[in-house]
């Protein structure tokens, strides 16, 4: 069970006595365990009165510490498997709750009776944040109706954080990665440095708009492009392939792929396509950079030279 | 230990005078708990944690991570790769900007000057276009990796879209840069890139009247790369980045284990 702060307990025990209309001190009394139970009617039910902020199933929020109850630890088991230590907000999925129902109702049983309060719990897509400041589960024979948690906050199902805890195996950051990042850092630091000491940087004539070389050619990167355009009509290759299939059908591509699977054998067909793109612009861009000679035709490096003016510097050809 | 001369030896006193720095005011006001830098360092669980968290590392990194995540052959760092490539780019450009002049008359003479008359210049110059390089395709390798994983579904699918953002950011940055030696394979890359540009529909002639200053590459265009290059495209990309940066951590931290 979760340490609760002294300050977070008194103020959820003014807000109660403030509701039951009794002292403080009595309520954060028997909030602690020192006193008798407070004893009032039972308030209102929170699911009528608020349809939108419906309460987690009472096996989620009902914690007993004191005196354990075997009902309610098979019920926390059933409805929640992970132990949580997230003293705060709790997730309860409408599905979970559904296929279990004989497991929340054994629990509703020593709950305050409430109608109708297993089934729908959390059903319109929302969750509910419940606290639970003190053993809830009153002691047998206790008068009905202690309630002792309160709403805390109402969290969107699809909230962008991850509101629910997942037990996960983790690592600390310092040391495990950063000393492999520093590493990676390391190693990329020392490429550069070769290659900026082995391979010198073009520096061809000045530019000259009256003289265009032959061949022209795009940086690599757009070398694939450039060669795709040798092949159609430009307005097809210039319009469809990089705007279209390029950047635009990029993005799209989490919104088109439906598949929820992140498993490579679940995915065959989505790896087959993108290897397909891959091994496609790796194969236009080599042509383009090593297999394309004067007037962009076909040119073999081995017999006819290369013509790419990029790494002119350090291959030396004719 | 004081040696035969009964004088305070040499190491002693910097051993000292070492102490004396770190535990100073002005050490203690710069380390903040938990730092490994500060004397007496133990290594805890604990302590690891104050290494992040109490580091603006905490903007970069969470105080834990995925076991899975840490395993060389998840990501191969390739996203961390990308963003020190563009580090290390902006840290030679801004050298490369004090020698540079983006005009057609001075453009290429400066650059040839570079490896003549300027220290390291040559060297510098050629970190900043083999780092160009290297960033376009480990942007692009971090691309593929993601797309294998299938680390752009749900709740991924945005992060996927600024990513793609990025890669285009980064191309135009690596092409705007290719036309600042001003010799003639800048002159004609640029210009068969452009005319590329222009075959877009509906737009593609405006967009590449801006990015040209003019029908076709001129000295205009110089300056307009120039400006793009050191200073637009780089702004706008370090806004994606951030962007970039905080879904990975807010959408859960690296994806899953396949
Ligand atoms: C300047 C370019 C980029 C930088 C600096 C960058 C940086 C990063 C970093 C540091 C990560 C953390 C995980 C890792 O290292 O793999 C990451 C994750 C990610 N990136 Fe990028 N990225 C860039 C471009 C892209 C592109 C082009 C895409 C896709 C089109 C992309 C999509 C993603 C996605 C979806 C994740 C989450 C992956 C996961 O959770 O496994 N990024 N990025």
């Amino acid at each position: 069970m979760v340490e609760i702060p002294e300050s977070l307990l008194r103020r959820s025990a003014e807000a109660k006595a403030k509701a039951l209309g009794v002292p403080v001190e009595q309520v954060l009394a028997e909030m602690k365990g020192e006193g008798p139970p407070v004893v009032v009617e039972p308030p209102a039910d929170a699911e009528e009165a608020a349809p939108e902020e419906v309460a987690a199933p009472e096996a989620e929020v009902e914690e007993a510490v004191s005196e354990p109850e075997p009902a309610a630890d098979e019920a926390e088991v059933a409805a929640d498997s992970e132990p949580s230590s997230e003293p705060v907000v709790e997730e309860a999925p409408a599905a979970e709750v559904e296929e279990t129902p004989a497991a929340v109702a054994t629990v509703v049983e020593d709950a305050p009776p409430e109608p109708e309060s297993n089934g729908d719990g959390g059903g319109n897509g929302k969750v509910a944040g419940l606290v639970s400041t003190r053993p809830v589960v009153p002691p047998t024979g206790t008068p009905e109706g202690v309630r002792t948690q309160r709403l805390l906050t109402v969290v969107k199902a699809r909230a962008i954080q991850n509101v629910k805890a997942e037990p996960t195996d983790k690592v600390n950051t310092w040391p495990h990665l950063m000393l492999q990042e520093f590493g990676a850092l390391l190693l990329i630091t020392g490429l550069m440095v070769i290659m900026a000491v082995v391979i010198h940087s073009p520096l061809l004539e000045p530019a000259n708009f009256n003289a265009t070389p032959n061949p022209s050619k795009a940086p690599w990167y757009f070398l694939g492009l450039q060669e795709l355009l040798s092949y159609f009509d430009p307005q097809i290759a210039g319009v469809t392939i990089p705007t279209i299939v390029g950047m635009a059908g990029f993005m799209m591509i989490p919104y088109v792929d439906k598949n929820p699977s992140t498993r490579p054998s679940d995915r065959k067909f989505a790896i087959v396509l993108y290897s397909i793109f891959l091994a496609g612009s790796a194969t236009l861009t080599i042509i383009g950079v090593l297999f394309r000679g004067k007037g962009f035709n076909w040119a073999y490096p081995w017999r006819d030279g290369i013509f790419f003016d990029d790494l002119k510097d350090w291959v030396h050809f004719e | 230990m004081a040696n035969g001369n009964g004088r305070v030896g040499l190491m002693e006193r910097v051993k000292e005078t070492n102490e004396k720095l770190w535990n100073s005011q002005l050490a203690e006001s710069i380390l903040r708990p938990g730092s490994p830098f500060k004397q007496g360092y133990s290594d805890s669980p604990r302590n690891r944690s104050y290494v992040v968290m109490n580091n603006v590392l905490y903007h970069l990194h969470p105080v834990k991570v995925k076991r899975h995540g840490v395993k060389l052959s998840y990501t191969l760092c390739l996203g961390g790769l990308s963003f020190f490539l563009f580090i290390v780019l902006t840290i030679t450009g801004i050298f490369l900007m004090f020698y540079y002049t983006p005009t057609a008359e001075l453009a290429y003479a400066d650059i040839e000057r570079l490896s003549t008359d300027v220290a390291f210049g040559s060297l510098v110059r050629n970190i900043h276009r083999w780092g160009a390089h290297l960033m376009v395709l480990s942007v692009f390798l971090h691309m593929s990796r993601v797309f294998y994983h299938g680390a752009y579904k749900p709740p991924r699918e945005f992060n996927w879209v600024v990513g793609v953002i990025l890669l285009l950011l980064t191309l135009l940055l690596s092409f705007s840069g290719y036309l600042l030696p001003w010799d003639q394979l800048a002159l004609w890359a640029v210009t068969v890139g452009t005319n590329m540009a222009g075959f877009v529909p509906v737009i593609g002639n405006q967009v590449k009247f801006a990015l040209l200053a003019g029908v076709e590459v001129s000295a205009a265009t110089l300056l307009r790369f120039y400006v793009l290059h050191v200073l637009a495209f780089p702004f706008i990309i370090v806004i994606f980045m951030a962007v970039h940066f905080w879904r990975v951590r807010k959408d859960g931290g690296i994806s899953g284990p396949l």
